[in-house]
């Protein structure tokens, strides 16, 4: 039997990965914008969960919003990147170094 | 189940978001079909446009709080007042930055209506009573700041401060979210003021409730720009256009302020206890941190990041204290610090010209023989900041340590007074540059009349409301009172 405990630990787990992913990752841009949707899926994991057991249906209306924002988020990230790309010619974490003090 | 009508919804409550709206999708037409010669038409529009808003704010302005939309929305006077200080803030941010940005090439159509869009953003933040709606205006508010940070598509520093600014950002929104969908599951609730009776009536779960709380906290730091998680704040101040920085510097920490008092004072007030001791932990950092390391810039506008952390600690040591008081010295600050940031990265527009950002401290080097007028302008901004007497950042600073005494906590009031004291030292080094160098820049300033004037009146509103501080903060406090307990 699958309880609400197996849900919020897997969407834990999940959400864990993504803030690794965040902070861990030295190399490559876009595994970090890969990061940021896992932790929303992780959210979205969670809302679902607790939804379905709690038998009230708001929270699944809330993981339709964060979807949908989602998308425009990764939207704007994609295209900040491509900007980015045009004048520094890299999408290494690491070069993001201008901008100190 | 309740049937939905049209009259149900009460949309009239929404009247100057949706009249927002509205002209910002007309403004978004009319401008694809102007020239470039003929932008200024889209700036008026727009200038027209949030100033409509802001007339049918005041005059939608009542003490009773109205619920619209199924009770997702609510036009309270917290929401209206602060709404109204976003609308003259992004006014504010229009006028100074006109030049700035039309020698820059930033001139241009996506200027007005991303601006338009973040304060839609912040207007539905302020007024949401629903966690859908709350995080769908920070969204509105977040993405289109990102976008605005790397309006300036050619300059690297630009697109690096937005990629650096959205990575954090929507890391806080995740972490926000976390947190919601801890509390949704604990209380089976995403309406502010039913989760606010389930913890009153003991039925949330403690455990989850906390776990979700954290990640609150830890959200609305990151979004707040508090130690530990303000890493972005001073690389955004410094890369992004300075109007930008302005945008980003003054309406939404307002927004901010609102958007905790619904989350923690409303929602989560059961749980004061909890909060008030992050909050605590996040004022402190911001306090000390954000101070001494201001100390240590030669950018002033990386010299005003840091500021704005030390001044986001005072800001939570009022909420923290958690009382009338405190509320409502904390509303009173992030109103009166929302003018004051405003005027002073105004004053960076004003000396900045075409390919150069008066943006080195150096730059102010004496501004006295340049311009006197300007020259104290900048110290009433500077006073204001560093919290000297007379000034409105004092009373600011004074309301917030009296709730903190008026609770009996000494010691933080001696270390916010104590962190002040460093403040002031790099806020009057700016004053000693202006008043006792010689200047390296002798070029006339730049900016227009209209800039000038509002300036002006900016400034010496600050020494005005300095000068009678009670009238507003009064107000402040009967609106926070009819928000918070609409039955009194």
């Amino acid at each position: 039997m699958i309880t609400l405990t197996h849900y919020l630990v897997l969407a834990a787990i999940l959400f864990a990965i993504s803030v690794f992913g965040i902070f861990m990752n030295r190399k490559n841009l876009i595994v970090l914008l890969m990061a940021i949707e896992l932790m929303l899926l992780a959210v979205n994991m969670n809302f679902i969960a607790f939804s379905q057991f709690l038998g009230d249906t708001a929270g699944q209306v809330f993981v339709f919003f964060i979807l949908t924002v989602a998308a425009a988020e990764s939207a704007i990230g994609l295209a900040i990147l491509v900007v980015l790309f045009r004048g520094l010619r890299s999408i290494d974490v690491e070069d993001l170094d201008s901008l100190k003090g | 189940m309740n049937i939905m009508t049209w009259s149900s919804l009460n949309a009239g409550v929404a009247t100057p978001e949706i009249f927002l709206l509205c002209a910002t999708c007309a403004i978004l037409l009319i401008d694809v079909f102007l020239s470039d010669a003929k932008r200024h038409i889209s700036y008026v529009l727009t200038l027209a446009a949030l100033v409509a808003t802001g007339c049918l704010l005041v005059a939608g302005y009542s003490l009773q709080p109205q619920l619209a939309f199924n009770g997702m929305f609510i036009a309270d006077p917290l929401a209206s007042l602060s709404k109204l200080g976003m609308v003259v803030g992004v006014i504010l941010m229009l006028v100074y930055g006109r030049g700035y940005a039309a020698v820059r090439g930033l001139f241009r159509g996506e200027l007005f209506t991303l601006t338009l869009c973040a304060l839609l953003g912040m207007m539905v933040m302020a007024s949401a009573v629903n966690f859908v709606v709350l995080y769908v205006g920070l969204e509105l508010l977040s993405l289109s700041l990102y976008a605005l940070v790397a309006l300036q598509r050619t300059s690297s520093r630009s697109t690096e401060a937005a990629m650096k600014y959205f990575i954090l950002g929507a890391l806080a929104s995740g972490l926000l979210l976390y947190g919601m969908s801890m509390v949704y599951g604990a209380t089976q609730s995403l309406d502010v003021f039913v989760i606010a009776q389930k913890i009153a009536h003991d039925e949330a779960n403690r455990l989850l409730t906390v776990f979700g709380i954290v990640f609150i906290v830890t959200g609305l730091g990151f979004k707040l720009g508090a130690v530990p998680f303000h890493m972005w704040a001073p690389d955004v101040y410094d890369g992004a256009p300075t109007l930008v920085s302005q945008l980003i510097g003054s309406a939404p920490k307002v927004a901010a302020f609102a958007f905790i008092m619904r989350i923690l004072a409303q929602a989560l007030e059961g749980f004061a206890f909890d909060w008030r001791s992050m909050l605590m932990v996040l004022a402190v950092l911001s306090l000390v941190i954000g101070n001494v390391t201001a100390i240590a810039q030669v950018n002033i506008k990386r010299m005003f990041a840091y500021s704005t952390i030390s001044h986001m600690g005072f800001l939570l040591l009022g909420i923290m204290a958690a009382t009338p008081g405190g509320y409502a010295a904390a509303f009173f600050y992030a109103m009166t610090y929302m003018l004051t940031a405003a005027a002073g990265f105004g004053l960076i527009m004003l000396l900045s010209r075409e390919g150069f950002e008066a943006d080195q401290i150096a730059d102010f080097r004496g501004l006295n023989k340049r311009s006197p007028w300007f020259a104290a302008m900048m110290l009433i901004v500077m006073f204001s900041m560093a919290g000297i007497p007379v000034f409105i950042g004092f009373f600011a600073k004074l309301a917030i340590i009296q709730a903190l005494v008026g609770l009996g906590l000494v010691w933080l009031a001696v270390i916010a007074v104590l962190m002040s004291v460093i403040g002031a030292f790099y806020y009057l080094r700016v004053v000693k540059v202006m008043y006792f160098e010689d200047p390296t820049d002798t070029a006339p300033i730049a900016a227009g009349a209209d800039a000038k004037l509002v300036l002006s009146v900016n400034c010496l509103l600050l020494l005005v409301l300095g000068m009678a501080p009670d009238r507003l903060l009064t107000a402040l406090t009967t609106a926070l009172q009819f928000s918070l307990h609409p039955g009194l």
